[in-house]
């Protein structure tokens, strides 16, 4: 590793690459050693934990039954697809994920154009927007449960009376829509706040000479804002999707993916199954189908990630 | 002359217009923010005034609530929650500052696919994860102990602050590093006269994102810890079947929970998009 330090040995040309080469190993290890701590714990935190996933959903496996762990192939694979819950819950998935992205992208874009504007006490606003995103979801969640929307004391039910509705009872009744209303009121933010950098990083002189040129509000709405948020839009409803995904918090707490299995999603399931049922080969095999459906959304987002990384960020459009 | 006509009418039009468009910002606003308001406002009441029909909006404020949550037992969670949040907000940026220098100041070679690495890491759901993460804590007797949740909310948050923290040392301006290197200055002094006052903004909003996400979190928590390592929302857990007239006193108790990420997350508002789209906007 040392570069030849006797002067006797002719310097050959032989060895001027082995020195080059063992000077720029020599540079590599320096720099990559700042790396390694992050990278081994990361490689070790998160990889091997998945890896025996895999593994423990080869095999027959019930913390209630020590002793009787043995490896069965891909049969809790069939289990779980003959399983009626499970398809019901792979639906409910679909249905909590889909539903409030596209709610609270549309809603979002909404009120990021509004708080776009010149609008009297904007910093304000944007500081009581973030508020819900914030929140503890857990504790956010029971507020919704009780408070909001209890049929009798419930403040919404107090609110919607003018308009007709009755005693109400959400949770039970409106089970879905209830998910999907807590799930969208917290997520709306985020995609404010996306949407907001993609409209503050819009040329105000591009904006101006197409006023001049005559183009109404809705207009230049269509044919520059939205082609120029477009990015902005695709990136906030694929890390939404990725998280939405593992929904938990509201459903545990507001409905306990009840009544019946109406709100049971996978993340619930697969919670029921491995921790009141102790079926750790099942709850796996389910853990590697929900890894699977996250990687092909997740593949769509590092790909798009990675062509707004090209440009080196969004900043400087 | 033209011209002039069109922006007259334009202007008259637009005055109520855009007063509609304001009021009806701080209404949809207001909606929104409604929720937290009447958590924080059903804290102060007392029990008879919280859940009532016709709901109280004007009543006569009380602490009592407050003061009874902390009494039972809301103070040892809290505790619980603030250590491990703190602490593993510490050692993600101790990991990710020196592997985001790596990534941006002096690169390694593949770094690229580092970077990607570490957001992949991200994108993996945490129920694939949970049952060898309950094991093998199990098998460590790690099970409803800090140290577990420290190690794991140090894993969640690692990737978005090496990208966070990368973001902002590509604003560290490469002439002055260079102009120092002329001049002598080794690495230490490097770091400590030019990159940390540069993006000691960003390192304090890295470390406030991430303190929201460890606070928050709950099904890690949920699996894996009960009354001995519990953070603030397994008290929660509690109040899912409750007896009794409870809703101020759960009120209360969620105020509690909320108002330190509240904060945090008030405080660090203008970096908090670079940091939930993990430095892909700015």
């Amino acid at each position: 590793m040392t570069p030849p330090t006797s002067t006797l040995a002719p310097p050959t040309v032989l060895q001027k690459p082995t020195v080059a080469r063992s000077r720029r190993r020599r540079g590599g290890w320096t720099r990559r050693l700042p790396l390694l701590p992050a990278l081994i714990f990361a490689v070790v935190v998160t990889q091997i934990p998945f890896l025996l996933t895999v593994w423990y959903s080869l095999q027959s496996w019930n913390l209630l039954h020590p002793g009787t762990k043995h490896y069965v192939g891909l049969r809790n694979y069939h289990t779980i697809f003959s399983d009626e819950i499970f398809r019901t819950a792979v639906v409910n998935t679909v249905v909590f994920t889909v539903a409030p992205v596209i709610l609270s992208i549309v809603i979002g874009t909404g009120i990021a154009l509004l708080l776009d504007r010149r609008v009297f006490g904007r910093g304000l606003l944007r500081t009581l927007i973030v508020s819900p995103f914030l929140v503890m979801p857990a504790a956010a969640a029971l507020v919704w449960k009780f408070t909001i929307l209890d049929p009798v004391f419930g403040v919404l039910n107090y609110f919607l009376k003018p308009f007709g509705v009755g005693k109400v009872d959400w949770i039970n009744s409106h089970s879905q829509a209830t998910i999907i209303t807590v799930l969208t009121w917290q997520w709306t933010p985020f995609m404010i706040l996306i949407v907001l950098a993609g409209l503050q990083s819009q040329s105000q002189d591009i904006l101006e000479a197409a006023r001049v040129d005559g183009a109404d509000g809705l207009r230049i709405f269509r044919s520059l804002t939205l082609p120029h948020l477009r990015p902005y839009l695709e990136l906030g409803v694929l890390l939404g999707s990725i998280y939405i995904v593992q929904a938990f918090d509201a459903i545990f707490m507001i409905t306990a993916g009840g009544p019946g299995q109406k709100t049971t999603n996978l993340p619930y399931y697969l919670y029921e199954v491995a921790f009141r049922g102790f079926d750790i080969g099942r709850a796996s095999a389910m853990g590697v189908v929900v890894v699977v459906a996250t990687i092909v959304i997740a593949t769509l987002a590092l790909r798009l990630i990675s062509s707004l990384f090209s440009d080196e960020g969004m900043a400087g459009r | 002359m033209n011209v002039a006509r069109a922006t007259v009418a334009g202007h008259r039009s637009r005055l109520p217009s855009r007063l509609v468009l304001g009021v009806l910002t701080w209404i949809i606003v207001l909606i929104f923010f409604f929720p937290v308001l009447w958590m924080a406002l059903t804290g102060f009441k007392h029990e008879e005034d919280a859940a009532t029909s016709p709901p109280h909006f004007f009543f006569k404020p009380t602490l009592d609530e407050y003061s009874a949550v902390w009494n039972r037992g809301l103070r040892s969670y809290l505790e619980h929650s603030i250590t491990i949040s703190v602490t593993s907000t510490l050692i993600v940026l101790a990991l990710a500052l020196p592997a985001a220098y790596a990534l941006s100041i002096r690169p390694v070679r593949k770094w690229r696919d580092v970077l990607f690495f570490f957001i992949s890491t991200k994108m993996l759901p945490i129920v694939g994860a949970i049952i060898p993460l309950y094991i093998i804590t199990k098998n460590l007797h790690l099970l409803d102990h800090q140290l577990a949740l420290i190690i794991l909310y140090t894993s969640m948050n690692l990737p978005i602050a090496v990208w966070m923290l990368r973001s902002f040392l590509l604003e560290v301006p490469a002439e002055i590093i260079e102009a120092s290197q002329v001049d002598g200055a080794g690495l230490p002094r490097q770091l400590r006269s030019i990159i940390m006052p540069i993006i000691s903004p960003g390192l304090a909003a890295t470390a406030l994102i991430c303190f929201i996400f460890a606070w928050n979190e709950f099904f890690l928590a949920v699996n894996l810890t009960t009354t001995n390592a519990g953070t603030v929302p397994i008290f929660l857990v509690s109040f899912v079947a409750p007896e009794g007239q409870f809703w101020a006193h759960l009120s209360a108790a969620a105020t509690v929970a909320c108002l330190p990420v509240l904060l945090a997350g008030w405080a660090a508002q203008d970096k908090l998009v670079r940091g939930l789209s993990m430095g892909a906007v700015k």
